[in-house]
């Protein structure tokens, strides 16, 4: 029976959604706009006798993730933009071990300590491995506290299956609002997935690392988990449509620049003007094929996000594939430095490039 | 129906309550909810405001950025509040402590000495509850039916013996609308 419906703050819902999914071990560092995540998980883990620690550095705090995920734990840390850039390298270490991991950005504006205010410039650094070596890890982007619940749930699962690290890539605005969520039912820690490759777990001594010197057997190795790659292409790519089929302009748009986007949508709808929505929820992998078939079909898009244009590119990038290869019209409004988008400013930039 | 509210005074009035126990009501009574609070590092006289969106069917921008009612719970708010408020919008000001009228004429102000009213009940902190009890009463969004349910989860036992006078508050505004 579904449980009812509460009141939380989207920090605090990731929270409970991450022990409901069996997250044994939590590593942190206080960064706002995530606090209340790091707090939750403070009052929370101990309560259940599971593993809680506010490293002295995020650089520590993803050091723990990885010696805990390759132990086989289901293991979480997060943080907020400037502290996820510290954790880079710890990232990027645990895709080179192929360790299952969750790791949550509470995204603030940038560059440098930039401003506690909600931004999307850091889809850059989630999306392209954002430390060193050849590599990538999912990412998905939720709209809302129920999506985050759900979102950071499954990742867990998906993060063992794939054998790589789940990003969840929120905003201030997801982090910090307040809406009606309903919980995911707590798992049965014995039920968890086995991990037969994880140190500790029977067959003698096993060295879980990253390093390869020989250089064939480091490719082979690279080239092995690119085929994976692919697979998780095919298997994990998510999006959301509203009113694509009538649309002449379709806003491509996640996370909270995607409600904001809806609500111009539906403001257009008023005044007698059909626009859609394209919402990439996995940014990777992106979901780019169906954004070339739109393309093929002539449909004309506006990037909208709160960054200077980062998802354009791969919005650019998807459509350069389709049929139509170099007719499709990308369009791009973004605003930045911690400012939200009005649904009114949208719905103007698009009556401007539809002259209407 | 969907009612878009923002929320404005200084910290300290209780403007983040009244936005959490608005749509918490809202969520008990069968509406989407969204909740968006923004305030200042300091404890109290800080800016705090909320964007406030209660609706029967799903939400799409949680930022209230052209409200269909507007709480002006001081006189610092009251530019802002009148600037952003959709044409024909309501504006609920606490004339407690806005002496000035808006120079809008598009908008239907409705006028309500919360402290005074709060005083009268027993504490000028009751304020934001009289606000709330005039915004339900204007907007007739949220019915504010389960309040007294909602109230006995958000404050601890110890805070319980003044429910009955947060409820009073609820009444005094509704009746100065």
């Amino acid at each position: 029976m579904a449980e009812e419906k509460k009141l939380m703050k989207g920090n605090e819902a990731i929270g409970e959604a991450a022990i409901r999914a069996g997250c044994r071990a939590y590593f942190g560092y206080p960064i706002t706009p995530q606090n209340e995540l790091t707090a939750y998980m403070a009052k929370n883990m101990l309560d259940k006798k599971r593993v809680f620690i506010q490293a002295e550095s995020e650089v520590a705090a993803i050091n723990m993730v990885y010696g805990a995920a390759a132990t086989g734990t289901r293991t979480m840390t997060s943080s907020s933009s400037p502290g996820m850039s510290l954790k880079q390298e710890g990232i990027s270490y645990l895709c080179g071990a192929d360790l299952p991991a969750v790791l949550v950005n509470v995204a603030r504006s940038g560059p440098g300590l930039g401003g506690i205010s909600p931004g999307q410039g850091d889809y850059f650094q989630a999306t392209r491995g954002g430390g060193h070596g050849d590599y990538y890890h999912m990412v998905f982007a939720p709209k809302s506290v129920q999506e985050a619940a759900d979102l950071t749930y499954e990742a867990f699962d998906l993060a063992d299956k794939w054998r790589m690290p789940a990003m969840i890539l929120a905003d201030g605005l997801i982090g910090q609002m307040m809406e009606g969520v309903v919980l995911p039912e707590e798992r049965d820690l014995a039920s968890l997935p086995e991990k037969p490759w994880a140190a500790g777990q029977g067959g003698g001594p096993r060295h879980v690392s990253s390093c390869i010197l020989v250089p064939e057997e480091l490719e082979a190795a690279v080239r092995v988990r690119f085929a994976r790659y692919e697979e998780v292409r095919k298997a994990e790519t998510r999006f959301e449509e509203v009113n694509i089929e009538k649309a002449e302009l379709v806003f491509v748009a996640y996370g909270t620049s995607s409600r904001v986007a809806l609500g111009a949508v539906e403001l257009a709808k008023k005044a007698g003007m059909e626009l859609g929505l394209f919402r990439p929820i996995s940014l990777w992998p992106f979901p780019s094929a169906r954004l070339a078939e739109l393309a093929a079909k002539g449909k004309r898009f506006l990037a909208v996000e709160m960054s200077m244009g980062q998802m354009v590119e791969d919005v650019r990038l998807s459509v350069a594939s389709s049929a139509g290869a170099g007719k499709a019209d990308v369009q791009f409004y973004g605003r930045c430095g911690g400012v939200i988008p009005s649904e009114e400013e949208v719905l103007a930039e698009a009556r401007r490039i539809l002259g209407k | 129906m969907t009612e878009k509210t923002f929320m404005a005074g200084f910290g300290g009035q209780g403007i983040i309550s009244l936005g959490m126990l608005w749509v918490y009501c809202a969520m008990k009574e069968g509406l989407e909810v969204t909740f968006f609070p923004f305030y200042g590092a300091e404890k109290r006289g800080g800016i705090a405001r909320a964007s406030v969106v209660v609706s029967d069917r799903e939400i799409a921008s949680p930022l209230v950025t052209s409200p269909d009612s507007s709480i002006v719970m001081n006189l610092d708010s009251l530019p802002l509040c009148e600037a952003i408020a959709k044409q024909g919008g309501t504006l609920i000001v606490n004339s407690s402590l806005v002496k000035v009228d808006p120079k809008r004429t598009d908008l239907r102000v409705i006028s309500v000495p919360c402290n005074e009213l709060a005083e009268e009940i027993g504490d000028a902190k009751f304020a934001n509850m009289v606000m709330m009890g005039a915004l339900s009463k204007a907007t007739g969004a949220v019915k504010l039916d389960k309040l007294e349910a909602v109230l006995k989860t958000f404050f601890p036992e110890s805070k319980h013996k003044f429910i009955p006078m947060n409820m009073k508050a609820i009444e005094a505004g509704r009746a100065a609308v």
